[in-house]
Parts: C-alpha cells; structure tokens; sequence
C-alpha cells in the first residue's frame, strides 16, 4: 500500500469513529461482557479490588457495598446495551461534596480493569465499557 | 466543574515552583495517578508522543494535581548510520510539558565512520484544551502548543575536509526552533488513537543537519501524523509518519516513517521497539536508511 492510500486510510479511521457518537443501540458490548451474569462476576471481583486498594478504599468506609453492587451491575447493563435501566441517583449527587480526584476515579477504573481482565474480557470490549464510563468524570470529579 | 485554562495553568507553575524549590507540599510529590500509557513515549527530540512525534498527551504519570517525570534512551541503527538519544523529561499538572534530550548522529560506515554530530533540544509542550482519555463522547481532541528549541553543536569527523559547523553544508544556522500544534484523540470505543502535528520548523534531518538552507530558508509547515491500536492495557502498536523540509543542497530529505510496538509493563517502565525508514541523508549516501529503533523510558 502506498503512502497516500496509507494517509487515506488514516483520514477514515479518523471520521469514522466521529459518526459512532450515539449510545449504545446494539447490545454487544453486553454480551462482550458476559451478559448479566458476567457483569456481576466482574463486579463481585471488583468490590474486594476496591476495599483493597489504598488509594481509594476509605472513601468506601461508610457505604452500603450490597446496594453499590447492585447500581453498578444495572449501570454497566445499561451502559453496555443491555436491557437494564439505571436506578440509582445521578452522579453529580452522588459525588458531591466528596473531593473526588482524577487520580482516585483513574484508580477505579483501573480496579474495574483488572476485575475485567480476572473475568476473561477481552481489552476491546473492556475499551468499549470505559469508553461509556470515562466521561462521567466531569460529574464525579469535583477537586 | 469546568477546567479553567487560566486558573490550571496557574496552578501548573505554582506546582513547579514548589517542586523546583523542593517545597514539601503535600500534593507536590507524585500521584501516578494516570492511566498506563497515557502519557505516551519519548519521541526523538525528547517530548512526549510517539516514537518520532510530539503528541498532545503530556509525558509523565502526574495528575492535574501533581507531577511526574522520567528519563529516556533511544537507539536508532540503519545501515549507515547511529542516533543515540538520551533525555529527560516532566509533565506538571497534567498542563504543562518540559524536556532536555541529547541527540548523537554518528556515522558507522567509511569514509563517513567518523562523522560525529550532537545537538541540545529543549522542549516546551502546553495543554491548550481537551483530554484524550475523559472526552470520549465529544468530538473535541486533546491539543496541546509546543516549541522545540535545537542547538547542533557541531560536526566532528570531517576535519580532513575542513567541516566543523553545518553552516559549512550549506545550514543558514547552527540553531533553531521548531514550533507545533499537535491533536490527539483516543477513540476507547475502538481502542484506537490518532495523532496529527503540524510543525513549523526550518530544521534539516531534525537540525543534525543545522536549520535552514541554500535552497530555502523559511519556516515551513510540516505534517506528522500516527495511528495506534491498543492491543490492550500495556501494548500498543501503531504507524508514524513524518514530512521533512528540503532547505539543502547536499540532501534530498525524505519523510521519516516507521511502524511500532510500545510495552507498558508498568508505570515506571515503558520501552518501545520500531522498524524506521528515516530516508536518504545527503547526496553524498544515496541509499535509503532503515533500521531498528529501541527505546527505553523510566520514571513516574
């Protein structure tokens, strides 16, 4: 292939995912992740990851890991396409008056990261939930 | 909340203030608070990016509420010819971007086998707006402003030619800077990352060649782009492509281009293995260089 076919190839690849900004209309990141019982797998390793991990578990010291558990899996099913609807509060509520920084929501989405990667999720379909997750920051990152 | 580029900023170089001054802030020591790989690689000039770019990402695993920094070597081998690179280089706050490499070009075939030429960049990258990793449902990429200020100090091994300094080949200059604007975006829903710089620059072969030439001596735009697939949390492989100015009489410069893979095993450790064409370097070695490219980056 030569250089212009490679820098046109580039061009689409660029565009391309500007046309994918609408949400999730297919489920096959759900299924990617294992349908419903795969998402409470993923969030059953993740709860301990969390409560372990130094850089964030005392901002979990106070709350109800149970019902944490339960708004997670509803919000990965629906972020993910599947046929779930989140419950919980929203984000900004949630978070507020938390000083939540950059570094602890990275963390987290790291500690989901090796959850996924414990479970057997493929790295593109786990790109594809933190793709739906990353933006949230704006909401829950209030230092 | 909305990032303010004023109040950021401001909280950017009062970071470095406190950290150059060795004060014990408390948020002034280093969170490693970035996710593997976003801080990218060391690029050839020193600053953060791909393996031949600059891109909009800042070097470092600092948070915007912190620092990071790192040190760098990269070798280059064609068949004719060395680079050796070393450098270091700090991200502050996740804003602002600074680096000091060395450059050594060495000849490694007679009669050029002798050629010795080395070259200081210092390096400046600002975040203009935009975050590659959070701003996955805009449109928006993360764009950063960066100079490159290049000092060639000299050509050693061309004594019986009488050639001491680039201006001798021709060079309006021994010295110069590189200005650019680079994009960044990282397309998770693909696992993909795009990178476009557009840099003004009138340096020849990076400046290892001096800046400017008889053939033209005005800064020029030149487009760099990459395309990377992240294979997954701790590798990425992708494309670079380079334009060169042609301000030279004695060299028909070519684009550099290459293809890599970086391997991020942790966050204190990266190296980062390519095949370059780095094109023909001067008139006087018509055959087209390409080799083996290695880096190696450690910090925090």
């Amino acid at each position: 292939m030569n250089i212009l076919s490679r820098l046109a190839g580039i061009a689409l690849l660029v565009a391309a995912p500007a046309f994918a900004q609408s949400p999730a209309v297919d489920d096959a990141t759900f299924q990617g992740l294992g349908g419903k019982p795969g998402i409470k797998k993923i969030v059953d390793v993740l709860i301990p990851l969390v409560l372990a991990d130094p850089r964030i578990k005392d901002s979990f010291k106070d709350i109800d890991m149970k019902n944490l558990s339960m708004r997670l899996e509803e919000q990965f099913c629906a972020l993910s396409g599947g046929p779930c609807v989140y419950g919980g509060k929203d984000m900004v509520e949630i978070h507020d008056g938390l000083n939540i920084t950059n570094a602890q929501f990275n963390a987290l989405a790291e500690d989901l990261q090796l959850a996924m990667d414990q479970v057997g999720v493929p790295s593109r379909v786990q790109n594809k939930l933190v793709a739906k997750l990353a933006p949230m920051q704006r909401g829950i990152v209030t230092k | 909340m909305h990032d303010t580029l004023l109040r950021r900023t401001a909280g950017a170089l009062m970071l470095a203030a406190a950290v150059t001054s060795g004060a014990a802030v408390a948020q002034s020591s280093p969170d490693m608070g970035k996710l593997t790989a976003t801080g990218g690689v060391s690029q050839l000039e020193g600053a953060g990016g791909g393996g031949l770019t600059p891109w909009a990402l800042l070097t470092g695993y600092g948070t915007r509420d912190s620092w990071g920094a790192n040190v760098h070597y990269t070798g280059v081998r064609t068949q004719d010819y060395t680079l050796d690179v070393a450098g270091v280089a700090a991200g502050i706050a996740d804003r602002v971007e600074v680096s000091l490499a060395r450059q050594h070009f060495k000849g490694s075939r007679a009669p050029l086998d002798a050629l010795s030429i080395k070259q200081d960049i210092l390096g400046l990258k600002v975040r203009l707006v935009g975050d590659a990793v959070y701003d996955q449902d805009l449109f928006l990429p993360q764009i950063s402003v960066g100079a490159m200020h290049k000092r060639n100090k000299g050509i050693g091994g061309l004594g019986a030619l009488g050639v001491t300094n680039v201006t001798q080949l021709g060079a309006r200059d021994d010295k110069g800077t590189d200005y650019y604007l680079a994009a960044t975006k990282l397309y998770l829903d693909a696992s993909l990352l795009v990178n476009a710089t557009l840099r003004a620059t009138k340096a020849n072969q990076m400046g290892l060649l001096g800046f400017g030439g008889d053939k033209q001596d005005g800064y020029r735009t030149m487009v760099e782009v990459s395309a990377a697939y992240m294979i997954d949390r701790q590798l990425v492989a992708g494309v670079e492509y380079r334009q060169k100015p042609h301000n030279l009489g004695v060299d028909r410069e070519k684009a550099y281009y290459d293809v890599f893979v970086a391997w991020f095993p942790s966050k204190h450790v990266s190296v980062t293995a390519a095949y370059a064409v780095l094109g023909d370097i001067t008139i006087f070695n018509p055959a087209r260089q390409r080799g083996a490219y290695l880096s190696v980056q450690t910090g925090f």
